[in-house]
């Protein structure tokens, strides 16, 4: 046979051209409305933030001039030029950044656990009732919802300035953020050994403790881990609104223009987090080998 | 006889070393783990102030708090609210798309595909996780040093933490996309350039318009809290209500943030199931 590819006759080709340009076109159109709308909407936004490019423009040398005036010291200097001078409370700092952190383990803590218990009641394959599905699930949702720094505002004034406020807001917020990711773990689950389990006559806790568990604890652990990275961030800056932790220095900080002590604690705050995110995913890796 | 009555152990435990069970240091391992793990717990309790009366006298004072609230009711200043509710809305929008314009060109530097050398690569990486080290609301307080107080100091604060975390993310999706197309592009003669524009670009941009509002979403979050330090939005309204202890107008915005949310939520996702397809999120 010869090589030649063989056309369509002319009539037949001119209607496939047809419908190939129109179908082409008509994606054409509805990528330029969803642009559009998109171009729309940003506007819209633009419009309602009150952005302003004017001032941004003539602004933004304050940015840049703002990192330059954090890294100098009062005589003027480059703050590492002296360093003693530069992390003078380097003492009191630490001690608040390893509060910041005591808050956020305590925190996830008691987050991980109550995640823990309730999980098994808001995941599809597990929860004895629906409504307590239903229940926990919405619970769950008003919890992650609405940001700690909230909770932490409402907490300061029922419990009083300090830590404790701030734990308690990340607990809460962690025990929604967990308990949704759990409860999809415990969903992807291998039913069968819950089904031995129930056979040899278990009750709903029995097999809670004995068939699910030893499946999804690794996965878990590993979001519980994740999850403490995240909450060291937000302890940070519960001290904002005086729940505890190196926020409220930091805050002094900036308020009243202490330009170096800014930089310091950043930097620390930076480190910090740097550090944590190292270590729990190398704790990570070694718990799971790769797995996660 | 004898012999066979009684195996020698030491031979059975060399055979099936997996039967005897892992030797004691690991057995010993996860006890002694979730010991010091309680331990650090009671320091943490102890050293951050908890006490039985502190944690009782909280909860009945939360109790009436919680009595307080209801019913939820804005008072007369719904409109207000609404327009509060608005200027998140739009910090969150213009927030996320700002950065993920910005975070694009730069998390080409950051991919290892793209950029072979580790000179470029490592700086740029570590920009960017320092970026991510520092809080939104700290990036606001620093914003509003600039450009002063209001909604525009927040649409900076989001862009600039959404930044950093958009460039290590796209960064990632450029990675693991396929060698092959932009193998295809180089062979037929295109430059660098039109080897990212024709090679890697669509291949990932699903994946990051997928990111993008996945972010819209936990950003409307991230807005509305950024008013607690003056950047604007429904936060400052919520801020100023919990101070002057008007509880039924807490539970009115929380309530408001609530609904807000869940409303991007589903319309971010209906967009992210006809942008990626349904397949890709499952």
């Amino acid at each position: 046979m010869a090589l030649a590819v063989s056309l369509l006759p002319d009539p037949q080709l001119d209607a496939l051209h047809t419908a190939y340009r129109n179908a082409k076109s008509r994606r054409r159109r509805r990528s330029a409305l969803a642009f559009g709308i998109g171009l729309l909407a940003l506007l819209t936004a633009a419009f309602g933030a009150e952005v302003d490019l004017g001032t941004l423009v003539s602004k933004i040398g304050n940015f840049f001039s703002y990192f330059d005036r954090i890294f100098r010291l009062e005589n003027g200097a480059r703050a590492w030029t002296d360093p003693t001078e530069w992390f003078w409370g380097w003492r009191k700092w630490l001690s608040l950044l390893g509060e910041t952190i005591l808050i956020s383990y305590v925190g996830t803590l008691i987050g991980a656990v109550l995640a823990l218990l309730l999980n098994f009641l808001a995941a599809q394959n597990t929860a004895p009732h629906p409504w307590l599905l239903f229940v926990t699930r919405r619970f769950m949702e008003v919890c992650r919802t609405v940001p700690d720094i909230v909770f932490a505002l409402v907490f300061v004034i029922a419990f009083g300035l300090g830590p404790m406020a701030g734990v308690l807001a990340i607990a809460i917020h962690t025990t929604g953020a967990l308990g949704k990711l759990f409860a999809e773990i415990v969903e992807n689950i291998d039913m069968k050994p819950v089904e031995g389990v129930r056979s040899t006559g278990a009750g709903w806790m029995a097999c809670m403790r004995f068939a699910v568990l030893p499946q999804a604890i690794a996965g878990f652990a590993s979001y519980a881990l994740l999850r403490f990275e995240v909450n060291v961030r937000g302890a940070s800056v519960m001290g904002f609104v005086g729940a505890g932790g190196i926020g409220q220095e930091l805050v002094v900080a900036i308020r009243k223009f202490y330009y170096s002590d800014v930089s310091a604690i950043l930097l620390m705050i930076v480190v910090t987090v740097f550090l944590i995110d190292i270590s729990t995913g190398w704790i990570r890796g070694r718990l799971f080998g790769g797995r996660t | 006889m004898t012999n066979q009555m009684r195996p020698d152990l030491e031979t059975l435990k060399a055979r099936y070393p997996e039967t005897f069970g892992p030797p004691a240091a690991s057995r010993l391992g996860v006890p002694a783990i979730a010991l010091a793990a309680l331990a650090l717990l009671i320091f943490g309790l102890i050293e951050l102030d908890f006490s039985p009366q502190r944690i009782w006298a909280g909860l009945s004072q939360l109790g009436w708090i919680t009595l307080l609230m209801v019913p939820p009711d804005p008072g007369s200043s719904l409109p207000a609210y609404l327009a509060a509710m608005g200027e998140t809305l739009s910090i969150a929008l213009l927030g996320t798309t700002l950065a993920a314009v910005i975070a694009l060109p730069v998390s080409l530097l950051a991919a290892r595909n793209v950029v072979p050398t580790q000179f470029i690569r490592f700086p740029v990486r570590r920009f960017l996780d320092g970026i991510r080290g520092v809080d939104t609301l700290i990036w606001a307080l620093v914003w509003i040093n600039v450009v002063g107080l209001g909604p525009f100091a927040g649409v900076l604060a989001i862009a600039v933490a959404d930044f950093g975390a958009f460039g290590k993310l796209f960064s990632e999706a450029i990675e693991t996309a396929d060698r092959k197309e932009v193998e295809g592009v180089r062979a037929s003669g295109g430059s660098a350039l039109h080897e990212i524009r024709f090679g890697l670009l669509p291949q990932v941009l699903p994946v990051i318009a997928g990111q993008v509002l996945y972010f819209i979403e936990s950003n409307t979050r991230s807005a509305t809290i950024i008013g607690i330090v003056g950047a604007g939005g429904i936060g400052l309204q919520l801020a100023e209500q919990i101070r002057v202890l008007e509880w039924q107008k807490v539970s009115f915005l929380i309530l408001m943030i609530l609904i807000a949310v869940a409303a991007i939520d589903w319309i971010s996702n209906r967009l992210r199931f006809a942008i990626i397809g349904r397949r890709a999120i499952a």
